[in-house]
């Protein structure tokens, strides 16, 4: 039991997607404008990882390993990740027009997120099984989610403050990113207790 | 290699398949109100009525938001229509979005221009031509008269022609007799 935890809380904080990993760095730094939009993002990723890791492990298990096609991977995970997300996007059109509203532009565009391929990807380089990966896809995604939010309510912040001109605007998101990254890395050490 | 091309293709028939499936079972039906607004407004994509373009403001005037007196180059005409369609009073046409002008085209006068492209990018229509430092000028019959490529000219050189009557144009005019006073 405690290994799913570790599981899930690995990929939250000790190798988050976006601070540790470097993966999804162009929603991170596109949709984290406004503390709204983020949210919406990281809600839509959340959905579309989880449900992404679950069918890539499907496809990988059955349909690519037996077959002797591993080198179709990235090919067929991309696949399965863009018509998931068309699915998605016409499951909440229907089902909650809110939702759809809020979440905008932002439902199409998981498609091209990479930390949405990337995840399915280190699914199979782990060894997770079935579970393992669901909860993979959803802590990352939480870490995703964590990352874009926090990173959101800096740079609201960071509208206000006095800013020196050469350092306005993408620059003193892209140090504050990194800056950000660094005080993850400090959760390197939380694996030792496994 | 042959399996690699099945598994593949099975992949896309079987998504594909899905996809389709879910864009009928989930189909969203749009509004049909707003169509039919959107079929009475001009087209000139002009803006004069608040909202970037005729589509969002006739969404305006279905959600209640707008009123159906906004668009000038509909005229009374177009706001007749308007009411009858929606059920509601007549109104004249509100003055703060403009006055009707008869249906005019921008014409550039070539000999001025000097090809800074202002008003392609201002074009709601894409019916200018033209190039960087090169002389542009207006497509007649896809120009709406929107008036939106004046304001950016740097040298003035569009001006706004009214378009003649010609037999393909030519309306019945609704006579208007006067009563006069009897005298």
């Amino acid at each position: 039991m405690s290994s799913y935890l570790f599981v899930i809380l690995g990929a939250v904080l000790v190798n988050n997607v976006v601070l540790v990993r470097i993966l999804g760095l162009c929603p991170f730094m596109g949709v984290s404008k406004k503390l709204e939009t983020a949210i919406g993002m990281g809600a839509a990723t959340t959905f579309v990882l989880t449900l992404g890791s679950g069918t890539s492990y499907l496809i990988d298990h059955y349909l690519l390993v037996p077959n002797d096609l591993a080198y179709l991977r990235t090919l067929s995970f991309i696949v399965v990740i863009a018509a998931i997300v068309q699915l998605t996007e016409l499951v909440i059109h229907k089902t909650s027009p809110l939702l759809h509203q809020v979440l905008g532009i932002y439902l199409p565009l998981i498609t091209t997120n990479c930390a949405v391929l990337g995840v399915p990807l280190l699914n199979v380089g782990l060894r997770h099984d079935l579970f393992e990966s669901l909860l993979f896809g959803f802590g990352s995604s939480v870490g995703f989610t964590l990352a874009l939010v926090l990173f959101a309510g800096i740079r609201e912040r960071l509208d206000g403050a006095d800013v020196p001109a050469p350092f306005k605007g993408t620059a003193i998101a892209m140090i504050t990113a990194g800056l950000m990254s660094l005080a993850f890395m400090g959760f390197a050490g939380l694996d030792r207790f496994q | 290699m042959l399996t690699a091309l099945l598994v593949m293709t099975g992949i896309a028939l079987v998504l594909g398949a899905a996809l389709g499936f879910a864009a009928i079972f989930f189909k969203v039906e749009g509004d049909p109100l707003v169509d039919n607004i959107d079929a009475i407004l001009p087209q000139t994509q002009c803006g004069q009525c608040g909202y970037p373009g005729c589509r969002p403001y006739a969404e305006a005037i279905a959600n209640g938001e707008a009123d159906i007196n906004q668009c000038p180059p509909g005229g009374e005409e177009g706001i007749r229509h308007l009411a009858d369609l929606l059920g509601r009073e007549f109104k004249p046409l509100d003055e703060e979005h403009g006055v009707e002008k008869p249906k005019s085209v921008a014409v550039i006068d070539e000999q001025i221009c000097i090809g800074c492209t202002l008003c392609i990018q201002a074009c709601p229509v894409d019916a200018i031509v033209g190039a960087a430092k090169q002389m542009h000028t207006v497509v007649e019959s896809e120009c709406t008269g929107c008036e939106l490529c004046v304001a950016p000219c740097p040298v003035d050189c569009i001006t706004m022609e009214p378009l003649k009557e010609t037999v393909k144009t030519w309306k019945w005019k609704y006579p208007v007799i006067q009563i006069k006073d009897a005298a």
